[in-house]
């Protein structure tokens, strides 16, 4: 390819953009709005539940309850969700420049961030599912499985893009000719970790 | 245009390297660190609720800024994607104001949860009243 011909405006579409990106980010500004909702429903019954299991320590009518939230399990599971963004950021730059094995070694080592978040989910829903926390039980238990439960979902939709990347680019089907469908991959990915980002404090850390 | 020619022209941006991607790693690791010592701060009593929150939401506004600008290339990207990003994401943010505007400040009062806590044992002794269906006492 010229060296000329390296320009966006090149690009033949009426913004000069590529149109599956423009796509995609539509399609998380329209992610953004169902998690804001996800997110305003928790808020707004935050601190509402009549009955317990409650997410942190309270005392109600001289009766002390312990929170149920397990803040270092789910805080380790943040770091990991983070250092996944960062293996995925990797995994472009190893892409974009055609570094084989290391392009496939990151996009698994990515979905393997994932797949340690999401067991660290299953192991959380386990464990307040025999203590009582259930999607009925309290309002609390409503909104919390609802919108982890969603995120986790898109995590777990993450790691299915991530391992079918890595397959393909073991099989050289991924090159610095296809960075897209990587970069593609990686916007899905951060915005599930920003999303993180903001449900994480919003419901472990600030009571 | 092929499509594989337009993927060469798309990588054709000026991103930082690696290194500099590490970094950013560093700072949302360190970041994440703070908030949980923040929690932990006000578990302690070093400071009040507020305070914690304050600095949690401030660390997390910065970790989300960071995410969005650099490992999603928002800040090297042509400005309609962040316009098609930031547009709904305020709408959002909106929406989550104003619920907590709504439920914890401007009705605070009528649903705060001691209120409830005295109407409990009301509402069980009226769930163990008369079984739906039984014929009605005269």
């Amino acid at each position: 390819m010229s060296a000329h011909a390296a320009s966006p405006a090149h690009i033949d579409t009426s913004t000069g953009l590529d149109s599956r990106k423009m796509a995609f980010w539509t399609f998380i500004g329209s992610e953004c709005l169902l998690f804001g909702s996800l997110i305003a429903t928790y808020m707004a019954y935050k601190g509402r539940s009549i009955n317990p299991p409650y997410p942190h320590d309270v005392v109600i009518n001289g009766k002390a309850f312990h929170g149920i939230l397990n803040i270092p399990l789910t805080s380790f599971s943040t770091f990991i969700l983070l250092m996944s963004s960062v293996a995925m950021v990797f995994a472009l730059w190893n892409v974009q420049r055609g570094n084989k094995p290391w392009d496939a070694f990151w996009l698994f080592m990515t979905a393997l961030g994932g797949s340690i978040f999401l067991g660290c989910q299953v192991f959380e829903f386990t464990h307040f599912y025999h203590e009582g926390l259930t999607l009925r039980s309290n309002l609390f238990g409503s909104t919390f499985y609802v919108l982890t439960g969603f995120h986790g979902a898109h995590v777990t939709v993450g790691i299915i893009y991530l391992i079918t990347l890595g397959v393909m680019a073991l099989r050289g089907r991924i090159g610095p000719e296809r960075t897209l469908n990587v970069e593609i991959a990686g916007l899905y990915w951060h915005f599930v970790d920003v999303i993180w980002i903001v449900i994480f404090p919003l419901v472990y850390l600030i009571r | 245009m092929t499509s594989e020619t337009r993927e060469i022209v798309h990588d054709q941006h000026a991103h930082p390297g690696w290194r500099f991607y590490g970094v950013i790693g560093v700072i949302l690791l360190v970041f994440t660190a703070l908030e949980i010592v923040g929690y932990i701060g006000e578990t302690k009593g070093w400071y009040s609720g507020g305070a914690a929150a304050a600095i949690i939401l401030v660390l997390s506004a910065a970790k989300f800024f960071s995410v969005v600008a650099y490992y999603m290339h928002l800040k090297f990207d042509n400005k309609l994607f962040t316009g098609i990003f930031v547009f709904p994401a305020v709408l959002g943010c909106l929406v989550i104001g104003g619920m907590i505007l709504l439920f914890h400040v401007v009705h605070g009062e009528a649903t705060q949860l001691h209120g409830e806590m005295e109407l409990r044992p009301q509402m069980d002794a009226a769930a163990t009243q008369t079984p739906v269906g039984a014929p009605a006492a005269h």
